[in-house]
């Protein structure tokens, strides 16, 4: 292979003039983080509720979060970012439309509401699942006690249900992390687009692109290992509590 | 809000769009299926094979591929496969291949991992005493596998398969990053040179909602057809 190896490229300035690569990699991985837990905390809250929402008795609630599910989780991200970033400033009206094209850090803010409605589709589903699998006894013994429908949400089905569904909501929280790399298309200076911009610069592809791999591994691994700590600490003793793990997705 | 909507950007683009970038994409989605089910078997099967040297590899390769981006990865064997062509065939210099086969190759190794590890879910659904019970017909591994637990493995996860392979066909518009043209690198070209974004972007979301959601649908119906009554 002809290819000029250069390991010590990440330490030498890069065309900004103030960092060296390896910092901007780091500011990228900076970004992602950023753009990844923003987004989570947003797919969880609306996930939580449209996926509880599927498993109400009102058959027309069902159907809108069905609907909310399958719009989300049929158009590709990628076009999903293009539609929030490019698409919705020219159908608002102009005044609103404008302030939304000069805001500053637009990409991100776009990059985080895009896939934090991406992610809460399948965050719904992986709740609805949960809620589920329990048997339909506790539904019931909790009305039966006098628990109005919210209440018995909220302190009977929910508590169980997220402890089922906490080693898919792992993966989903993975996904997230790298979906966030998506967000480059519209310009979002995350780890993926430092890589890119850092190969373009320099030629040094091969180490620019191992550097990003590399990061995006260890973080994977931090995530795994804490989400592990918290699903034991979160265990209800007597119970497996492990839900199907569907196949993963990206 | 549709007062200036141009539907005839649309209809004037609908060949280009069609015949151009929605063959590119479905060539691509097709290939890299079919390509990704065969590998992914093999790295399933080596998983499970019990024997270090080709189970440790193969797990380390699957779980490589599922914690990158697919981005990156598009970044990386477009970068790669020229020295990859080159290590195979021997020749002076990097080899220059073209847009198609880079992203063939690209989605058919990452797609390999995904679909390994249900084709390892599938092949681990089968009960063991069929294993034995092959072997005490006398078969050997690559009869018992071939005649009693691939097809088997394969039509319990025939519609997690198709699944997957619906989630591959909405992840080749990330070929956008390489400037291709496939469906969406289509409507982006178009949306560019003509000053339509609003349009074309929104035909493209709808075009790539109802082919995803219709082909979701058929999934849902073909796993009741198929579903093994026990």
């Amino acid at each position: 292979m002809n290819y000029h190896w250069n390991w010590g490229i990440f330490f030498e300035t890069s065309p900004d003039g103030v960092h060296t690569y390896l910092q901007t990699l780091l500011l990228g991985t900076g970004w992602t983080l950023a753009t990844a837990i923003l987004a989570w905390c947003m797919a969880l809250t609306l996930g939580a509720l449209v996926g509880v929402i599927r498993t109400t008795p009102h058959p027309w609630l069902v159907r809108l979060g069905d609907a909310y599910v399958e719009l989300f989780r049929n158009i590709p991200l990628l076009v999903q970012m293009f539609l929030w970033y490019f698409v919705l400033p020219e159908v608002l009206p102009v005044a609103l439309g404008d302030w939304l094209k000069q805001l500053p850090d637009a990409s991100f803010y776009t990059a985080v509401v895009s896939l934090g409605f991406y992610t809460s589709a399948r965050v719904a589903e992986q709740v609805r699942a949960g809620i589920l699998s329990l048997a339909r006894g506790q539904r019931f013994a909790g009305l039966a006690l006098g628990l109005t429908l919210p209440q018995t949400y909220a302190n009977v089905l929910l508590p169980m249900a997220f402890r089922i569904i906490l080693p898919p909501l792992t993966s989903e929280f993975l996904n997230v992390i790298k979906n966030s790399a998506v967000a480059l298309t519209i310009g979002l200076m995350e780890l993926t687009a430092r890589a890119r911009a850092m190969q373009e610069f320099s030629f040094q592809t091969f180490e620019a692109f191992t550097a990003a791999t590399v990061i995006y591994i260890l973080i994977n691994i931090a995530v795994t290992f804490g989400m592990r700590l918290l699903e034991r600490r979160t265990a209800v003793p007597g119970f497996i509590g492990t839900a199907p793990q569907p196949a993963a997705t990206h | 809000m549709f007062s200036n909507f141009d539907f005839d950007v649309i209809l004037r683009s609908l060949p280009y769009l069609f015949v151009d970038g929605m063959s590119f994409t479905l060539l691509l989605t097709a290939f890299a299926a079919t390509g990704g089910i065969f590998f992914g078997t093999l790295l399933a099967l080596m998983r499970l094979s019990g024997l270090p040297p080709l189970s440790l590899p193969a797990a380390g390769y699957v779980n490589l591929m599922r914690s990158v981006p697919l981005v990156l990865m598009i970044f990386w064997f477009y970068f790669l496969v020229p020295y990859i062509g080159q290590w195979i065939t021997g020749a002076p210099r990097p080899i220059q291949v073209g847009a198609f086969v880079s992203s063939l190759v690209t989605f058919t190794l990452f797609e390999a991992a995904y679909y390994c590890e249900i084709m390892r879910a599938g092949i681990q659904s089968i009960p063991r005493g069929q294993v034995a019970a092959a072997q005490a017909l006398g078969m050997n591994y690559v009869q018992t596998m071939g005649y009693i637990v691939l097809p088997q493995a394969l039509r319990n996860m025939l519609p997690v398969l198709l699944t997957q392979t619906i989630i591959l066909f909405q992840d080749t518009s990330l070929v956008y990053v390489l400037s291709i043209t496939d469906f969406l690198g289509a409507a982006s070209k178009v949306a560019q040179r003509d000053g339509r974004l609003v349009e074309m972007y929104l035909f493209a979301a709808v075009v790539y909602f109802i082919i995803s959601f219709g082909a979701s649908r058929l999934v849902r119906h073909l796993q009741s057809r198929i579903a093994i009554v026990r």
